[in-house]
């Protein structure tokens, strides 16, 4: 990677200062961990996207004629198992949380470095147990592993599956608790809590909800291994059980989890619309505390997928009041980025274009929660593919494109290269364009009333079908581009320079690529952050 | 069917258009707010943009009103929002005192519906229009949902328990059934029609396809063949309790609590009798979990309504599906 750096700059960096494949496999540098994470992630993603594609070239037809039935029920299954465990949860925290959290706190590394490198190390192994499951057969049951039929009627890998996902939470619950312990114990001197960069907020909230709520899913999975092997009545009613009791310990973990996915992203959209606006975030006190209430209140509003599965009716009016109450703070999040902008000075480089894609989509994904929120609509739209174009929205308009909004700010950072600016803005129209042409249509569908999961539908569905897959193909260009530009940069790049946005925060002020140790002599802080009317931040 | 490019779901039963107006309103407000924030952002990105990387924004750093305000406005938007809501909903989950009913079970793939004259249909259900319609179902196997689009409902099919949907139909025509709960290999075709027809066209397909007498005759058969009235003797006498004029009264349990009898309190007490053992009776009944299908359970939840007072019963003659619920006095003992 760093064999092409010119002779006129021989600094040594986290990348040049060692080559040695065992200085990756064993190193305790959380940049170079955020680099093991960002390839195994980077792989996931293009394993569920290859999944997608093959559902989205099937659904091009309303007979099922490209794969079997059950080949299809796979083939989702994976999905949304390859994206949701291995790409939404780990993608910002592990891979742009390790790289930029220490050096946003100014810190030499994250407080615990070789549990660290045992966090990436867990799943990586949670990941081969997954992928093994896959090869070995698949498995079907859906990503939400309803029971009864994955604890009595699958025949496919759901063990192997579940233990995939039972190991990765371990390297989830450890990541978080690594980022809360560094945010409260390695902060620079000077750096108080109410003068973080919003990230480091967006983070800290996130390892709560990782803490607290994964310890849930591997419960959860643990009682379906034991229901399936020892036939323990848990949730099975045959044997006594109770099938509604796995959806409720099932969303109370992946219900939060939607908030692990989400909150980074939104962190870097704050980093990036401040840094391109060259202005402080509008309502600082009140982005940061909407992290934190998101985090706590997101606990509280899991039954909201149970509308209809037969939980009293009073229950779930009290889940959807809560559920109201959980958007007010993101809806708060929104409008302070918008109003950031306000009498900026914005610099339309690429990472500002794919923050404000993420704006567009994300304020779709979100207020189309309005409608499942909503009892008496939710009951017809339940389980359609209006909730799947809303979570989509959220999850990859959202999530995906605040993680790339975040990947082409921290670039230059991470690999001291610049990518192709025009190639990055043109990917970030291609993706918003397919995006949209992908999962609108979906909406209408869904209200018409195609449910999810059909691997043949009614013949007056195929139109909508047709355009969802076509956007689905455009969506693909924009992921390949961004693939083929990134690695390009690293060969043909220009280099970046130390602070290419001319952007506050501590990252950058030191070099790029940083130090094996981050800084050269300990960093101070002495303002606020994003104090851009006062130019860069002053380092002793 | 409607050909072409469906945008919208036809509108099928009374509650399908609350719904819609909900959504239209959800759909309002949304589509509102989703485009004053887009034409905000993109007319700030317009105006306050600079190629100068030097240059900086303005030093504001937020406003307390501002904040407040879009807190506030959205909070109560959605208050509205939630009101509504739970008043559609409430009307979707609670059918009205006077319904046609039918039971049904969900099995892979398929649906099947019986009609309280005997008569059978899978994958199809037939309805007349105009008359409010209550479907209590369960399943043989793993989760299912029954699914009306064009009635705007839905609820999941949950073996060990019992689910209600309730719809009056008003477009006479066929519509859509879906199963919208992942349930394995044939999951999507795990689908049907409903077919609304007008009274006198409902009553001639009755007539026209009686099977083998009514549903509470096939749950009386049943209530002999399994030997249940060796003990539930009618007057009492008993090992078990009587079941005459019980359905619809509360009994008092051994542990002291009441409980409702409704449909799903004597299908747990033929399946599991020990989990709610009336007061007064030894735990003597053996369960029949495995022992009779889901819809033999139906037949004699069906014929266990049918031991009421003699007036009711006789009233069912005529009007076949109206079970006279409000004759029955509702805490009897």
């Amino acid at each position: 990677m760093d064999t092409t750096m010119p002779v006129a700059a021989p600094r040594v960096t986290y990348l040049n200062h060692e080559h040695t494949v065992a200085s990756w496999l064993l190193t305790k540098d959380h940049k170079r961990i955020g680099i093991m994470y960002l390839m195994v992630v980077t792989f996931a993603f293009f394993l569920g996207g290859l999944f997608a594609t093959v559902i989205r070239l099937e659904l091009a037809t309303p007979a099922g004629d490209l794969v079997s039935a059950d080949t299809y029920n796979k083939l989702f299954t994976m999905h949304g198992v390859a994206m949701v465990f291995f790409v939404l949860i780990p993608a910002v925290p592990a891979i742009l949380g390790n790289f930029v959290l220490p050096l946003q706190l100014g810190a030499k590394d994250v407080a615990f470095p070789k549990l660290n490198l045992l966090s990436w190390y867990i799943f990586v192994i949670g990941f081969l147990f997954t992928v093994y499951a896959m090869v070995a057969g698949g498995v079907d049951t859906g990503w939400t592993f309803y029971t009864p039929y994955s604890s009595r009627a699958s025949n496919t890998n759901v063990v192997a599956t579940g233990l995939g996902v039972f190991i990765t939470g371990f390297s989830s619950i450890l990541t978080g608790l690594n980022f809360m312990v560094t945010i409260h114990r390695m902060r620079a001197p000077g750096l108080t809590w109410f003068r973080l960069p919003l990230f480091v907020w967006a983070i800290y909230s996130t390892s709560l909800v990782q803490i607290l709520g994964t310890p849930v899913i591997a419960i959860t999975t643990l009682a379906l291994a034991v229901e399936r092997f020892l036939h323990f009545g848990i949730f099975d009613p045959v044997l006594g059980g109770d099938p509604v009791l796995f959806q409720h310990m099932f969303w109370f973990y992946s219900h939060p989890a939607v908030y692990i996915m989400i909150l980074p992203p939104m962190g870097a959209i704050s980093e990036v619309i401040a840094a391109f606006s060259r202005k402080s975030i509008f309502g600082y006190s009140f982005v940061a505390f909407s992290s934190l209430a998101i985090a706590i209140f997101g606990f509280l509003v899991w039954a909201h997928h149970m509308f209809v599965s037969g939980i009293s009716i009073y229950s779930a009016l009290v889940f959807s009041f809560l559920t109201y109450a959980v958007a007010i703070p993101s809806a708060v999040k929104t409008f302070n980025w918008a109003a950031t902008m306000y009498r900026g000075a914005i610099w339309l480089k690429a990472p500002m274009i794919w923050a404000i894609a993420f704006l567009g989509l994300f304020l779709v994904g979100g207020l189309t929660g309005l409608f499942t929120a909503a009892l008496g609509v939710d009951v017809h739209l339940h389980d359609t593919y209006f909730v799947v174009a809303h979570f989509h929205f959220i999850m990859v308009g959202g999530a995906i494109m605040g993680y790339f909004a975040g990947l082409h700010y921290w670039w230059p950072k991470i690999t001291g290269r610049m990518y192709s600016d025009i190639w990055a803005k043109v990917a970030a129209i291609i993706v918003f364009v397919g995006f949209n042409l992908t999962f609108g249509p979906q909406f209408i569908l869904g209200y018409v009333g195609m449910p999810r999961r059909y691997h043949v539908y009614p013949p007056e569905f195929q139109v909508l079908n047709v355009l969802s897959s076509a956007g689905a193909s455009i969506l693909a260009v924009g992921y390949v581009l961004v693939a083929i530009y990134l690695v390009a940069s690293l060969f043909y790049g220009e280099e970046a320079g130390d602070n290419p946005w001319h952007a506050t925060g501590l990252e950058w002020t030191t070099q790029s690529p940083p130090l094996p140790h981050n800084f050269a002599t300990q960093p101070v802080v002495t303002e606020d952050a994003y104090e851009y009317s006062q130019r860069e931040i002053k380092v002793v | 069917m409607v050909s072409g490019i469906p945008l919208f779901p036809q509108q099928g039963s009374t509650l399908a258009a609350d719904v819609d107006a909900l959504y239209f309103f959800i759909v309002a407000v949304t589509a509102f707010v989703a485009l004053l924030v887009t034409i905000v952002v993109i007319y700030f990105a317009a105006k306050y943009s600079t190629n100068d990387p030097l240059e900086v924004g303005a030093r504001i750093h937020g406003s307390i009103p501002l904040e407040l305000a879009w807190s506030i406005i959205p909070f109560l938007v959605t208050i509205v929002i939630f009101v509504w809501s739970a008043d559609v909903f409430f009307d979707l989950q609670r059918p009205p005192d006077q319904t046609l009913e039918i039971y049904a079970t969900g099995k892979r793939w398929m649906w099947k519906f019986q009609h309280l004259d005997g008569q059978n249909e899978i994958n199809e259900l037939h309805v007349p229009a105009g008359r409010p319609v209550k479907i209590t179902f369960t399943s043989e196997d793993v989760l299912h949902s029954l699914f009306f689009p064009a009635f705007r409902t839905k609820a999941d099919a949950i073996p060990g328990r019992y689910s209600t949907v309730w719809f009056t139909a008003t477009l006479v025509g066929e519509h859509h059934i879906f199963c919208a709960e992942y349930c394995g290999t044939n999951h999507s075709g795990m689908v049907g029609k409903v077919v609304v027809m007008e009274q006198t066209a409902y009553e001639a397909w009755l007539t026209g396809n009686v099977g083998g007498g009514t549903l509470a005759a096939r749950g009386e058969r049943l209530f002999s063949d399994l030997a249940c009235n060796t003990c539930h003797l009618s007057d009492g006498r008993g090992r078990g309790p009587s079941l005459a004029n019980k359905f619809g009264a509360a009994e008092r349990l051994a542990s002291g609590a009441t409980v409702a009898v409704d449909e799903s309190y004597v299908r747990e007490s033929i399946l599991t009798p020990q989990a709610k053992l009336v007061d007064g009776y030894q735990p003597l009944m053996p369960t029949f979990q495995g022992l009779v299908s889901e819809e033999n359970v139906m037949a004699l939840v069906e014929y266990v309504k049918s031991m009421r007072v003699p007036s009711a019963a006789v009233s069912r003659a005529e009007a076949p599906a109206e079970p006279a619920k409000p004759t029955v006095p509702q805490e009897n003992r």
